[in-house]
């Protein structure tokens, strides 16, 4: 089959989006997983083939695992907040609540959402600081001054604070994305279910959960890839620290490359982390290709 | 396909006709402590979402021995004083810098995006579907995986250490989504206009710009909000391709700015602040749009 020039000019219009994508998506991602297979450093002339030395490197370096760890610990108190207790506060918004103060408060929440990663962790390591810091002063306010610490310098607590920091952040956010969709829901629904005397515990798991599962999917897979993408409020907050208790996949990369100077380790973890991000949102692709739900 | 099975048990009035009655006749006492419980918890959570903010709103009037002597109460008196030395320390270039990056990322890669939409829409471009399927994986590639080799190409291109480093990047990785976003609204278009439009002998390029485009507006708006959401906040690209501080974006400048602060508390609050201050009060005034983009970037 010819394709005449005529048809081949209309590749101006893809042209410019195709090229950017090539070559600043696309070259230096294959070109990370080829140099994950070598070894060199930013100083060296020129880098030596390795094979898959970095993968066992990365196999027996238990900050790699531990950073994994973490990325998990991320994703799963992620999923308790940010899916399961904002489907319950955007119900709560949308049924118990009057339509006035439903604004302000969905206002509210969604706040802390529009302020950038970076103003949020140094805000939050200000609120963990044991000098300044406002959780110390208002547990010895409360009476518990025994548990007051250094949050962020204590290798126990570190990831949490930060996670802590995160969910501060996004919860009112997907919230916000539930009570969106929570408004798709025909009313009549809600309607016939109280005519039938059914309760607002009872509603929301006959009614809105099952009726939100496309959104619920959506926010699922987001939150889980966001957990493993997170880098900017370790950075912010704890840079990975203190000795290495609080490192995620991309900030322990970060540390290898930047730092460390091993490029080869980090491109390894690069992969690893290409892996994962890609598995889950292909899995996104295939689960949100299914028939969505109608009614 | 839900509501069929699992509403069933509900529409068998007599199981529920005595909580039904109770209703009637006004609320229980259960249902008061219920829902002042409910009230409770969304107050609770409420005032610990917004007090951190007003926490570092007031601590950025206050001087160091307020921070320390009342850190829970408003200012004795405003130190505007606190704002201009954050400014004089950085944050004034930090915003200039950010400001720039976003705007110039919004214009390339809104157009570029709905220029490839337009093109995927409307014409059999050949390898349309090749050219699909690239910017759908676009989507699912995680910006650190290419840092390393970005890193080089970059300085082989002669833009490392440049804010055109940034644009060119966050317009790059954008491009995938946006145009999604913008080719999913195109495609419901009606096509009889622009059809018309060739009759009159109108080539695409004036089809573009003076039929598609002005029709593509309220997503267009969507598109422009949720890149410049990106680019305000972006932070891997732009700590490892500026090394120059007097180019710093907000997000790497205020990291840098809180170490060479230090304990200087009221000027880092006020610091905090003002980087907090353009989206948050761009969100107060176009709230409406602002939820629809959001839900529309979710509905791709």
């Amino acid at each position: 089959m010819r394709i005449s020039i005529e048809r081949w000019k209309t590749w101006v219009w893809v042209a410019p989006a195709v090229a950017l994508l090539v070559v600043f998506v696309y070259y230096p991602i294959v070109e990370n997983i080829r140099l994950s297979f070598f070894s060199w450093s930013a100083f060296s002339a020129s880098p030596a083939f390795v094979g898959f030395d970095n993968y066992v490197t990365a196999a027996n370096d238990p900050v790699f695992w531990h950073s994994l760890w973490n990325n998990g610990l991320y994703a799963i108190i992620s999923l308790i907040f940010q899916v399961g207790l904002a489907l319950v506060l955007a119900a709560l918004l949308e049924e118990v609540v009057h339509q006035r103060l439903r604004g302000l408060l969905r206002t509210i929440y969604f706040i802390p959402a529009t302020i950038s990663i970076t103003v949020a962790g140094i805000l939050f390591s200000f609120i963990y600081n044991p000098q300044i810091g406002l959780l110390n002063r208002a547990l010895s306010a409360v009476g518990l001054g025994s548990f007051a610490q250094d949050w962020l310098g204590n290798p126990g607590t570190a990831i949490y604070g930060v996670i802590a920091m995160s969910q501060w952040q996004s919860i009112g956010y997907t919230a916000v994305l539930f009570v969106v969709a929570m408004q798709r829901i025909p009313r009549e629904l809600y309607e016939a279910a109280k005519v039938d005397g059914a309760g607002h515990v009872r509603t929301f798991f006959s009614i809105t959960v099952p009726l939100l599962r496309e959104m619920t999917t959506l926010v699922v897979i987001l939150t889980l890839s966001g957990a493993f993408l997170v880098f900017n409020e370790v950075m912010v907050m704890t840079a990975g620290g203190p000795s290495n208790s609080s490192q995620v996949l991309n900030t322990w990369l970060y540390h290898n490359a930047f730092l460390a100077d091993d490029m080869g380790y980090a491109a390894a973890i690069g992969t690893v982390i290409f892996v994962i991000t890609f598995s889950i949102s292909a899995a996104q692709i295939l689960i949100t290709r299914r028939r969505r739900v109608q009614w | 396909m839900v509501t069929t099975d699992s509403a069933a048990p509900v529409r068998n009035p007599r199981k529920h006709q005595g909580r039904a009655i109770a209703a009637n006749r006004g609320p229980t006492v259960g249902q008061s402590i219920g829902k002042l419980l409910v009230w409770l918890a969304l107050g609770a959570l409420a005032v610990l979402v917004i007090y951190p903010l007003l926490w570092m709103i007031f601590s950025s009037f206050k001087d160091n021995s307020e921070v320390f002597a009342h850190p829970f109460g408003l200012p004795s008196e405003l130190r505007w004083e606190n704002f201009v030395e954050a400014g004089n320390a950085g944050v004034v270039r930090y915003l200039t810098n950010s400001v720039l990056v976003t705007a110039i990322s919004i214009l390339t890669t809104t157009l570029i995006s709905a220029w490839a939409a337009y093109g995927l829409v409307r014409l059999k471009i050949p390898f349309g579907g090749p050219v699909v399927l690239l910017l759908l994986g676009g989507l699912m590639l995680a910006p650190t995986v290419a840092l390393i080799p970005l890193f080089g190409l970059l300085q082989q291109l002669h833009i490392y250490n440049t804010l055109w480093a940034l644009m060119v990047l966050y317009t790059a990785f954008r491009i995938p989504f946006t145009t999604f976003l913008i080719r999913a609204y195109m495609i419901d278009l009606p096509t009889e206009v622009d059809e018309a439009a060739v009759l009159d002998g109108a080539s695409r390029g004036q089809i573009f710009w003076q039929i598609i485009l002005p029709m593509c507006r309220p997503i267009l708006v969507s598109a422009a909000l949720l890149q410049a959401l990106f680019a305000w906040n972006e932070f891997v690209f732009a700590l490892v391709f500026l090394s120059d501080g007097e180019l710093k974006t907000l997000p790497v400048g205020l990291m840098d700015m809180q170490s060479r602060l230090l304990t200087n508390w009221p000027v880092q609050f006020a610091g905090l602040t003002m980087a907090a201050l353009p989206m948050l009060v761009l969100f107060l005034i176009g709230q409406r749009q602002f939820l629809r983009g959001l839900s529309d970037g979710m509905g791709k």
